[in-house]
């Protein structure tokens, strides 16, 4: 099980990476989004993964997983909704002022 | 009133002027004046405590771990310097009433007055160091809005600027100085240094100590070659100028000379560096300060050479040459106060501050002649004025100090000093009337000249009576100063034999000759070339400033993927190089079994992945896998015990990816292969390099347990007891991180409200909105954009989404669900309503306005943690109780419910916020809304929302 977790952590991790390099804004931006996943599941996973054992308290139950990295990765998701909302209209306007949406400025740089 | 409290009060009164200048101009000069006469009185009632010698103190920790505490302290030299500043400071207050003009916005005036002047009290009344050098940063930066005030001039802008240079850097070279005292001294408290005489003099540090703050010191009271920045500083009003450089902002650093005198001075070091630089810049700005013709430059210089008088007397190290520097401070503020209002009268009222254009005045102003004139004779030393008596004290301890060289620079020094003050009279209000004045001047009203003539009084009192209205004071802060008891005796004749007094008479002499010969020195001077302080400081500045923009073209390429491609490594050799010098054990935990659904997602997520990455180019298909991914993770989210992340992600998700769709209705919806085969190799190597180290990473964490005992248990098992709800993470959202959570909404907020702003600015007049006006959509519109079975779905599901919604949001406390979730999923109903029944319609049915929801939501969480204050609890401490109301059950509520109340509308707010926005790009786009239920082809038209749009 763990080292499904890591290899998706690792793979998305990668596939982010490879896509924050290229020199469009709408893959830098996927990247991002991709990167956000990783680290989620990152953060998520360092609490150690366990399956059936939800942080509920309840009578019956044979134990919990740590509910402190669900907690913190929650926000997480959430903050990096608007973080990738505030890059797509940075984009957008980037795109409407130079008429594509290169990440790149030119030799003699572009104002 | 505590010490504190008298620092704190310019503060707090620095917000009243803002809010009262919409009463009056006069009310707001009032309450300003009110508050200053407040923190007078103040500290007024402790006179009698200060001079029984007592010394009154406050102390509120602040940070104690790093020896940062607010701790105020009051003795005799706090008190004299406290007193000068909220006394001159009223003053100042009254006078710039009267003296700026209609067009001049008086409330920042007084507001960046009155943060001097708390600045300034922050001071001398602190007992702390590091304390003291906040506020005196403080000066620095609300000095810099006072010296440039008059934004709309070049020269106070410069002048504003080289101000916060000079005196910010010397106030950076300070601060290292004060922290090597304190490693010294093993304490930052002033009262706990001042008695380590012994090991901070024997110190290896305490040469370097010294300097850098002698360096802060000397910057800010303008000692050579730190004094340029004065003259220039001069651009600013006059009220201004009045109140910096007579009393207050030029005596920071004299009172720092003077509060580190006990442990600082007495050594050869000291008594080297400070009394050669405090009598050079006294004659070489005495000399300057002749030959301007500039009123205002004249007192400038004029001001700094009496600073470089009190420098030196304070380098002589020995008690008496500190009484009198301690003398000279009060004598100096008061006449020099009086001369720059006075100055400034004569330019408010003639137009012109030139000397060579004014004279006769005597005849047209007599009151401010009157006022400049017993100012400017005891600025030259004339008996019986109280500058006379300082500068004969001045002369007696120079004669006493070897080698000769000092007292016979002194002397030239009090001989120029005559000369440009009898200038300062002669050549402004003597002679005959002219009648070429820029404007024909006369007195000004009372309010004006009250100001300057209350301190003339105080000149001739103090110069008439110096024991009863001075000595006090004297004694008081000399006390302080010396850390020894002093009774200064001061008095006007001290003998024949006294070497001051023909010292004193030369330089009368001297300096009447001088001003004789004014015309043809100013010619020789005139004729030779000068250093211009400021063009050199101005070279200086542009080499810096080039040097950077090297440094930055090279940094700063503009090519995002070579700054992300070096963090990347940077990152991973960091990781690699903390790998390799860490120790490490092997993993303990077993591993868990793999189950077959699980490894089903897995190979999902793999080719999902990969196909992102391998097919990125088309970006309709990559949003595609991007919801794959997604829904993946959140359901790998709920199968390892995560139902609240997987609801969660699973609803961002959704919202994700609607706002990518409609940013890709505008976007290429292909991107071109540009990357050449290299560059990809390259990127594919370095991403590999960090997804395997990230990887590798995660699964050693997961194969060990924890280093240090988890904080999960408490949260488990106090999250009933302490919190009210079973649902352990929700808990912790709301109650055990509530604080954490009330700041990510904020967060939240302002991504919206900036989202929304710069959806304005693409809107606003300009090329992108032109652009965007002119826009034509390379895809077709499809041909039933509102289909009647959505519409109809969407009406129908709307209510039932929202009971879903709130049923979400209540039950949250204690299984999956809560704010987050609920917002989200409320949110995604709401924009269903979008597109399934056009913008134009619902927004015309929308009546809440999302920005009225962020910020609702924002405070509400907080009115919740404030609430529970009332309950005599830390902020966001919740309650919980049970109730029983009639045929229900009994049922829980927490105060933690209405804070999530207000994650839920800020999450609902900011996501629709966000959302429509996109939407308004649409409609300035030329996209038809319609109006109508549904989409009849005769019932389109280009909206009513894009005609409002455009205007």
């Amino acid at each position: 099980m763990e080292l499904l977790v890591a290899s998706a952590v690792g793979v998305m991790t990668t596939v982010g990476l490879y896509l924050i390099l290229r020199l469009r804004a709408f893959p830098v931006i996927v990247g991002l989004t991709m990167i956000s996943y990783a680290c989620n599941v990152f953060i998520f996973a360092s609490g150690r993964v366990v399956a059936g054992l939800p942080p509920i308290l309840s009578k019956t139950a044979t134990g919990y997983t740590d509910p402190m990295p669900q907690a913190l990765v929650l926000t997480a998701i959430v903050i990096s909704f608007g973080m990738t909302a505030v890059l797509v209209m940075l984009a957008l306007g980037a795109f409407f002022e130079a008429g594509d949406d290169r990440v790149d400025l030119d030799e003699e740089g572009r104002e | 009133m505590s010490p504190a409290l008298i620092a704190a009060l310019p503060f707090l009164g620095a917000l009243l002027p803002g809010l009262l200048i919409r009463v009056s101009r006069t009310a707001c000069a009032t309450v300003t004046g009110s508050v200053t006469l407040l923190a007078l009185i103040g500290l007024g009632l402790h006179i009698p405590a200060v001079l029984r010698g007592e010394v009154i103190t406050a102390r509120f920790d602040w940070l104690p771990m790093l020896g940062l505490n607010a701790t105020f302290f009051l003795d005799g030299l706090g008190l004299l310097f406290a007193g000068l500043i909220l006394g001159i400071g009223l003053l100042i207050i009254l006078y710039a009433r009267f003296y700026l003009s209609d067009r001049d916005p008086m409330g920042q005036f007084y507001t960046y007055l009155m943060l001097f002047q708390g600045a300034m009290v922050g001071i001398v009344l602190s007992d702390n160091i590091l304390l003291l050098l906040v506020f005196w940063e403080l000066t620095s930066l609300s000095s810099f809005l006072l010296i440039g005030y008059w934004k709309h001039l070049p020269e106070g802008r410069q002048g504003a600027r080289m101000a916060l240079t000079v005196t910010g850097g010397g106030g950076l070279a300070m601060i290292a100085g004060m922290l090597i005292l304190g490693q010294i001294a093993g304490s930052f408290d002033l009262t706990v240094i001042l008695q380590h005489k012994a090991e901070i003099q024997a110190s290896d540090w305490y040469l370097p100590a010294l300097i850098l703050i002698l360096l802060g010191a000397f910057t800010k009271s303008a000692q050579f070659p730190f004094h340029f920045w004065l003259p220039h500083a001069m651009a600013a009003p006059t009220p201004v100028s009045a109140y910096l450089h007579s009393a207050t902002m030029v005596k920071a650093g004299i009172f720092l000379m003077a509060r580190m005198w006990p442990v600082l001075a007495g050594t050869p070091e000291w008594f080297w560096i400070v009394t050669s630089a405090g009598l050079f810049t006294m004659v070489m700005a005495a000399k300057i300060a002749f030959f301007k013709d500039d009123l205002k430059a004249l007192l400038a210089f004029s001001t700094v050479s009496h600073l470089g008088l009190i420098t030196m007397l304070l380098g002589f190290g020995t008690k008496a040459a500190a009484t009198v520097a301690v003398f000279h401070i009060i004598n100096h503020a008061t006449f020099k106060a009086a001369l720059f209002m006075s100055a400034g009268i004569v330019d408010h009222e003639a137009h012109t501050r030139d000397i060579k254009r004014l004279g006769g005045l005597r005849h047209l102003m007599p009151i401010t002649f009157t006022i400049a004139t017993v100012a400017g004779l005891s600025m030259a030393g004339i008996p019986p004025f109280n500058g006379f008596l300082s500068k004969e004290m001045m002369l007696e301890e120079a004669a006493h100090t070897a080698p000769w060289v000092i007292p016979a620079l002194a002397v030239i020094g009090a001989l120029f000093s005559v000369a440009y003050s009898f200038r300062l009279v002669a050549h402004t209000f003597l002679g005959p009337v002219r009648d070429d004045y820029p404007h024909k001047p006369h007195d000004p009203g009372f309010g004006m000249w009250a100001s300057p003539a209350l301190l003339a009084v105080l000149v001739v009192l103090i110069g008439l009576m110096p024991m009863t209205f001075a000595g006090w004071l004297v004694d008081a802060a000399a006390g302080a100063v010396t850390g020894d008891t002093v009774h200064a005796h001061i008095k006007h004749w001290h003998g024949l034999e006294s070497p001051a007094l023909w010292m004193s008479l030369f330089a009368i002499g001297g300096g009447l000759v001088l001003l004789g010969l004014h015309a043809p020195f100013d010619r020789i001077w005139l004729a030779f070339p000068r250093p211009e302080a400021k063009r050199i400081f101005d070279t200086v500045i542009e080499a810096f400033a080039a040097l950077t923009a090297r440094v930055n073209r090279r940094l700063h390429s503009g090519a995002l993927g070579q700054y992300l491609a070096v963090a990347t490594l940077a990152i991973l050799a960091g990781g690699v190089w903390a790998f390799q010098t860490g120790t490490h054990s092997p993993g303990t935990r077993s591993l868990q079994e793999i189950e077959p659904v699980a490894a089903a997602g897995w190979f999902a997520l793999m080719v999902a992945s990969f196909g992102v990455a391998l097919m990125h180019r088309q970006r309709l298909l990559t949003l595609v896998l991007i919801g794959v991914i997604g829904l993946i993770v959140s359901v790998g989210f709920a199968y390892l015990s995560a139902p609240d992340l997987a609801l969660t992600q699973i609803s961002v998700e959704v919202a994700t990816v609607i706002l990518m769709l409609l940013s890709l209705n505008f976007l290429p919806k292909y991107t071109p292969a540009v990357s050449s085969t290299a560059r990809k190799t390259r990127d594919w190597i370095i991403a590999g390099a960090g997804g395997l180290g990230v990887g590798t990473l995660i699964y050693a964490l997961m194969l060990r347990d924890f280093a240090f005992p988890t904080i999960a248990d408490y949260h488990l098992a106090n999250a009933k007891a302490l919190g009210g709800g079973t649902n352990v993470v929700n808990v912790i959202l709301v109650d055990f991180r509530g604080y954490d959570t009330f700041g990510e909404i904020t967060v939240l907020g302002i991504a919206a409200t900036l989202i929304f702003a710069l959806t304005e600015t693409i809107l606003r007049p300009g090329p992108a909105n032109d652009r965007l006006r002119n826009w034509k959509s390379d895809t077709p519109d499809a041909g039933d954009r509102h289909p009647l079975m959505m519409v109809v779905a969407t009406r129908m599901m709307l209510p039932i989404a929202l009971l879903v919604g709130i049923y979400i949001f209540l039950r949250g406390h204690n299984v999956p669900g809560g704010g987050f979730i609920a917002g989200l999923v409320v949110a995604i109903a709401l924009v269903m309503q979008y597109m399934a029944s056009g913008f134009g319609w619902t927004a015309a049915r929308q009546k809440i306005d999302y920005h009225g929801l962020i910020g609702a939501g924002v405070l509400i969480a907080a009115a919740t943690g404030i609430g529970s204050w009332f309950a005599g609890r830390p902020f966001m401490t919740s309650n919980y109780g049970y109730f029983h109301i009639g045929p229900l059950e009994e049922f829980e509520l927490a105060t933690a419910a209405l804070f999530d109340l207000g994650v839920f509308l800020t999450v609902l707010g900011a996501v629709m916020l966000a959302l429509s926005s996109l939407t308004r790009i649409a409609v300035r786009a030329g996209q038809t809304t319609n109006i109508e239920a549904f989409d009849m082809q005769d019932k389109l038209e280009p909206g009513p929302g894009a005609e409002a749009e455009v205007k």
